[in-house]
């Protein structure tokens, strides 16, 4: 047999450029707080937990297919774990954001039990109604503001570092850490056994379900693991907003329907979309928020040309267009450089 | 006697909430499309009302008598123009366009009408009310639920003994094997959607009348809908109707017990039901 060597393989140069890159770009973010002022430092922070809400809806939506419009349920219930495990428990703002998470993968347990009756689109809209329970129950509790909300307590920031500009850094690590972090888990999970059931759902769920992987299970494991890390985004989010109120924490618009936005635009079911998506969107804000309304009806008009014209996003555009992949997930067979056979 | 004057009112708003679902069960009954922008085009209909009745100083009763071919015209043309390309398997493009139509819908209307709360005045109808063996009616609450009974009959009709409902059935049947015999399936989704839209106009002049409406307001609205369609049973037009009712129990009677739970104790009935019954009360089709 003469056949060719070849080389079975999951990178690719753009691959490990991309890495290397992205490396020193985060060494470049690692160090903003010596470069940055406090106004970018702030925008920069918004993107990357934009970033970490986008890149989990996608998980679920774009691999799960599981399609929320209630993920503010867990960000608005992240923000206000926050509030009341420091105001009414005492606890450390960092402790309360692991806590947080741990609330929020606990409660997410009964809800998904109950909603993942529900199928499609009737599952988004009952996730939607799961958020405006805890929307309107949190409006109930009257040690933490009722309907009006509650400021953070100049004790529990301090709490945090002493100086301004210490919080100022360390609300910004933070936040770089979370949007970080999330991208990256979400690629090694996707790279993982799990995740590779997680892709073969998304592909064909019969198919998926006749090869032996428990669809319920994957699904509901993605869920749980999804809500407590959108907590800790909301917890982030509010630690950096230092007041909530109910319709601010379980705003539709705000944690849903912007993130819907910066998915499709930037690209469904891809690592990369949402990166790409978020850039976009926060360019689209700085330079049209001026227009209010007409920026949000540009916003909507610019979704629905996405999803029915190039309904993979940019990133699908680019990528059938130049073959790349910057977040290789799936293994590729080609010629082996190292062989004389393989040219 | 209160508890059953809170039930009395309870089914009386139902009739209002099986008027925001009606539409949105026929279409899911023909298409399996679920439109997220129901709400806003429930809202739209209100503004369209309000517009019509300020402009040619009608009634808003009577200006049904335009809003309705309106709707029923938009809806045909959003159908056609924009929905039918999003049909197939994936149930991803229905959701995300009509959730971008949402937002659409809504600040179009806060861009033309502003954020301030508007209502469509009936003058004396908004607060008459009549008696019946002790409970005090209010005749408003009262012709709303007649008109949900009168809309949920009709569509039922049109469904089940008019050549229209017979090439509903066929396409939610087997949508390909209809288009064989010599139905257009594009054309019949336009005109389920002209339908539920001449419902929807209906239950957007009543809502405006009813209570105060302001843009941001469709969501909820389009909540309260689906909650009234999965508590019914998916596609059965009937218990749809059901489903507002025991909602607007739910709702007045958690009023009565504490002001601030009437919406929360519409939407934990709601789980309750999905919990014990998940495909309602009289299901017809499968999700």
């Amino acid at each position: 047999m003469n056949a060719p060597d070849l080389l079975v393989t999951r990178t690719s140069k753009a691959a490990r450029t991309a890495a290397v890159l992205g490396l020193i770009l985060l060494v470049a973010l690692i160090a903003a707080p010596w470069w940055a002022g406090s106004a970018d430092m702030r925008l920069m922070s918004e993107l990357f937990l934009y970033l970490a809400l986008a890149s989990l809806w996608n998980l679920m939506a774009g691999y799960a297919g599981l399609v929320s419009v209630g993920q503010q349920a867990y960000v608005g219930f992240g923000g206000y774990m926050l509030f009341a495990l420091t105001i009414l428990g005492g606890l450390h703002p960092q402790l309360a954001v692991v806590l947080a998470a741990g609330l929020a993968a606990a409660i997410s347990v009964p809800v998904a039990v109950l909603i993942f009756r529900l199928r499609g689109a009737y599952f988004a809209i009952g996730s939607w109604v799961v958020a405006e329970v805890f929307r309107l129950a949190f409006a109930q509790v009257s040690a933490l503001g009722g309907g009006s909300g509650s400021s953070l307590p100049v004790g529990i920031v301090k709490s945090l570092a002493e100086t301004r500009s210490g919080r100022e850094a360390l609300s910004y690590w933070l936040a770089l850490g979370a949007g970080a972090g999330v991208v990256a888990a979400v690629y090694l999970f996707l790279r993982s056994r799990k995740g590779l059931a997680l892709t073969a759902i998304r592909d064909n769920e019969l198919a998926a379900g006749s090869l032996g992987i428990d669809i319920w299970r994957t699904k509901f494991l993605v869920y749980v693991v999804v809500s407590g890390l959108t907590a800790i985004i909301g917890a982030l989010i509010f630690l950096q907003k230092l007041r909530i109120s109910p319709d601010a924490a379980f705003s539709v618009n705000d944690w849903t329907a912007f993130v819907i936005f910066i998915v499709v635009i930037g690209g469904i079911g891809t690592i990369e979309g949402p990166i790409i998506g978020t850039l976009i969107y926060f360019a689209l804000r700085e330079t049209l928020a001026d227009l209010g309304t007409i920026y949000l009806l540009i916003l909507g008009l610019v979704a629905i040309v996405v999803m029915l014209r190039a309904p993979k996003g940019v990133w699908g555009v680019i990528r059938d267009r130049f073959d790349l992949s910057l977040f290789p997930l799936g293994y590729r067979v080609m010629p082996d450089p190292g062989s004389r056979e393989g040219r | 006697m209160e508890w059953l004057n809170a039930v009395v009112q309870g089914v009386l708003l139902g009739g209002l909430y099986a008027l925001f679902a009606a539409g949105l069960s026929l279409i899911f009954g023909v298409m399996r499309l679920v439109n997220i922008a129901h709400g806003d085009l429930i809202v739209l209909a209100a503004y369209l009302g309000l517009s019509t009745s300020m402009a040619l100083g009608l009634h808003p009763l009577l200006s049904l008598v335009l809003v309705v071919p309106v709707m029923a015209a938009i809806g045909y043309a959003l159908q056609r123009g924009v929905l039918n390309r999003t049909l197939g398997e994936d149930v991803l493009p229905p959701l995300l366009v009509t959730f971008g139509l949402s937002v659409i819908l809504q600040n179009a209307l806060l861009e033309i009408y502003t954020a301030d709360p508007q209502k469509l005045s009936a003058e004396v109808m908004e607060t008459a009310s009549f008696s019946v063996g002790g409970l005090t009616l209010g005749v408003l609450p009262v012709l709303t639920f007649v008109v949900a009974v009168a809309a949920i009959g009709a569509l039922q009709w049109i469904f089940y003994h008019t050549p229209l409902g017979r090439a509903f059935r066929a396409v939610s049947d087997n949508q390909d094997i209809a288009q064989l015999m010599g139905l257009n399936k594009a054309h019949v989704f336009g005109l389920a959607m002209a339908l539920a839209l001449a419902v929807t106009a209906v239950a957007g002049i009543f809502l405006g009348i009813r209570t105060s409406f302001d843009p941001s307001i469709g969501g909820g609205r389009l909540i309260f809908g689906f909650e009234a369609v999965i508590i019914g049973g998916l596609g059965s037009l009937w218990g749809t109707l059901a489903g507002g009712v025991i909602l607007g129990v739910a709702q007045t009677v958690g009023a009565k017990i504490d002001p601030g739970w009437q919406i929360l104790s519409g939407h934990i009935v709601f789980l309750l039901i999905l919990a014990v019954r998940p495909n309602g009360l009289l299901p017809k089709v499968s999700g």
